[in-house]
């Protein structure tokens, strides 16, 4: 197995009831992540983006196929990858320091105090939330919440990272501050990362490769594109590439148009 | 709510509570005017009552006086119909506090698997169902034959009337611990004990509370009616004690401790509710 991730033959489906038959979300997903790429997938509603991602993450049991990750199967839920959920899904009766402390023990259950406390503290100054460790998530807004999701993430130091729509929630001047954070981040720490976005721009920017799904039921992996750009582009330079508007009209087509009628049967 | 409007329903209180005393006053007044009656009823009720020029319905300020009376020597004790209602008061509330610890030590673990597991809730349900309805005070004769002890029996009937509510707010807040949380939990593979403590209990524990809450509440509304059966001791037996000895005024006395004890309880979880909620 030469890739880092594998996925074969990815199949979700439910089971017929009375009146309509086996409801396929989507089948035959193939693909292959190398060590330090990002990938993003992106798809119309319905098209069992976040079902795949599920599967990656060990949450969910696809009807058919198989994840391998380093090497081994996805069986279940693994420490080995970590997840940014949408919702960010802080535990609301935790600070920002005890939400984060408690993925750090339950990676490392022997660590000291000490230990636990200064890994805690390099991952909140990791996404700039200095001053807020002790404050519970309500008194935080929708952004800083997410920051907290995203270091909870890292600190747990998994060999990827899992990113379901992570800043679908948050307004355009938010969310590009921290599509820059996690821009620099990800050229520090080279993380292997699978995300889900609706947003084209957002995918441009972040990734290495584009995942495109055809509209569901039966939705397939229609293409994959690898983003024209180079690795050292920024938010703010990134729109006078000329390969950019290519891309991204690319892209828009495909989601406007293409990913109706795609099909291979 | 601002502080004028604070002081408008403090004034508002302390006017309906003037004239709920006024027309108390007014109605006790004792009339003129004196009429034959049974002179064994003169003895029971005293001569003034019974021959219409006082009622034997205590006035307000019969009853302060008795109140003041009461709490001045609360802790008396002449003897086993005679004990300061100091006294009575801590054996209800130790009878309460009792039997409501053993239901919460087994309520709320058992409402733990209940509420992690369909299957038992499924086969445990219809328990449930049928045991709730039954009035505490049923079980007394079974209590009484068992147990052999009326203490003991009452506790028991604290325990399985605080039971109930405890048992299915502790499973339901379980049950609905938000999944977004448990998926956050298996990611980071934490262990069953570390879930149940730091994840389940916390999310569950404003429910839990409530359970609590309406427990402790209605122990304190059994307990009253308990005592009056099992007789001895407590807040309960006082009032029944007293009813035999025909004193209204000391009734209306326990009456009145009885419903700030129990406001006194029912504030006190309030306030631990308060302090296990968290905002989202």
């Amino acid at each position: 197995m030469t890739h880092f991730l594998q996925v074969q033959g990815l199949k979700k489906a439910y089971p017929a009831t009375g009146k309509t038959g086996e409801l396929v979300v989507f089948e035959d997903i193939s693909f292959d992540i190398d060590k330090g790429e990002f990938v993003c997938i992106i798809g119309h509603s319905g098209c069992g983006k976040t079902t795949i991602l599920n599967v990656l993450a060990g949450l969910e049991q696809p009807t058919d196929g198989h994840a391998f990750v380093d090497g081994r199967e996805v069986s279940g839920p693994s420490l080995d990858r970590g997840v940014v959920f949408q919702s960010h899904a802080l535990m609301p009766w935790m600070t920002v320091r005890q939400n984060i402390a408690f993925a750090v023990r339950s990676k490392w259950p022997d660590w000291t105090e000490h230990q636990v406390q200064s890994h805690v503290q390099q991952f909140i100054d990791m996404v700039h939330l200095q001053g807020s460790e002790n404050k519970k998530p309500s008194q935080l807004s929708g952004g800083m919440k997410q920051r907290v999701g995203i270091a909870r993430a890292f600190s747990i130091q998994p060999k990827m990272l899992l990113l379901d729509e992570p800043f679908g929630a948050l307004d355009a001047l938010t969310r590009g501050n921290i599509q820059d954070e996690l821009l620099t981040i990800m050229q520090q720490t080279r993380q292997t990362v699978f995300m889900i976005t609706h947003d084209v721009d957002e995918a441009i920017l972040l990734s290495d490769k584009i995942f495109l799904m055809s509209n569901g039921p039966r939705a397939q992996l229609a293409e994959i594109v690898a983003n024209p750009l180079p690795r050292d582009r920024t938010r703010a330079s990134m729109h006078h590439d000329p390969k950019y508007y290519e891309v991204r009209n690319h892209l828009i087509d495909f989601l406007v148009h293409r990913s109706k009628t795609y099909s291979t049967h | 709510m601002p502080a004028r409007d604070s002081l408008r329903s403090l004034v508002l209180s302390v006017l309906i509570l003037v004239v709920l005393l006024l027309a108390w006053h007014i109605a006790t007044i004792p009339t003129t005017g004196a009429q034959v009656v049974d002179e064994e009823y003169a003895k029971l009720v005293g001569a003034q009552a019974a021959t219409g020029q006082k009622s034997a319905f205590p006035t307000p300020l019969d009853v302060g006086k008795k109140l003041v009376e009461q709490l001045s020597d609360p802790f008396y004790d002449r003897g086993p119909n005679d004990k300061g209602i100091g006294i009575q008061l801590a054996w209800s509330i130790s009878r309460v506090g009792l039997g409501f610890l053993l239901a919460a030590v087994v309520a709320i673990p058992l409402g733990f698997v209940i509420g992690m597991s369909r299957v038992v809730f499924k086969a445990l349900d219809p328990f449930i169902q049928v045991l709730k309805p039954i009035s505490p005070l049923a079980w007394m004769p079974l209590a009484l034959f068992t147990l052999k002890d009326s203490n003991i029996s009452a506790i028991f009937v604290i325990f399985i009337c605080s039971v109930w509510p405890m048992l299915i707010n502790t499973a339901f807040g379980v049950a609905s611990v938000r999944k977004e949380w448990m998926d956050v939990s298996r990611t980071l593979e934490v262990n069953p004990l570390r879930k149940a403590f730091l994840v389940v209990l916390p999310a569950a524990a404003p429910t839990i509370m409530t359970g609590m809450r309406i427990s402790i509440g209605i122990a304190w509304l059994v307990i009253v009616a308990a005592e009056m059966l099992v007789g001895g001791t407590g807040i309960g037996y006082f009032v029944w004690n007293e009813w035999n000895n025909l004193s209204i005024a000391n009734i209306l006395v326990a009456v009145f401790l009885i419903g700030v004890i129990g406001m006194m309880l029912d504030m006190m979880f309030a306030r631990l509710q308060k302090a296990v909620t968290y905002r989202d």
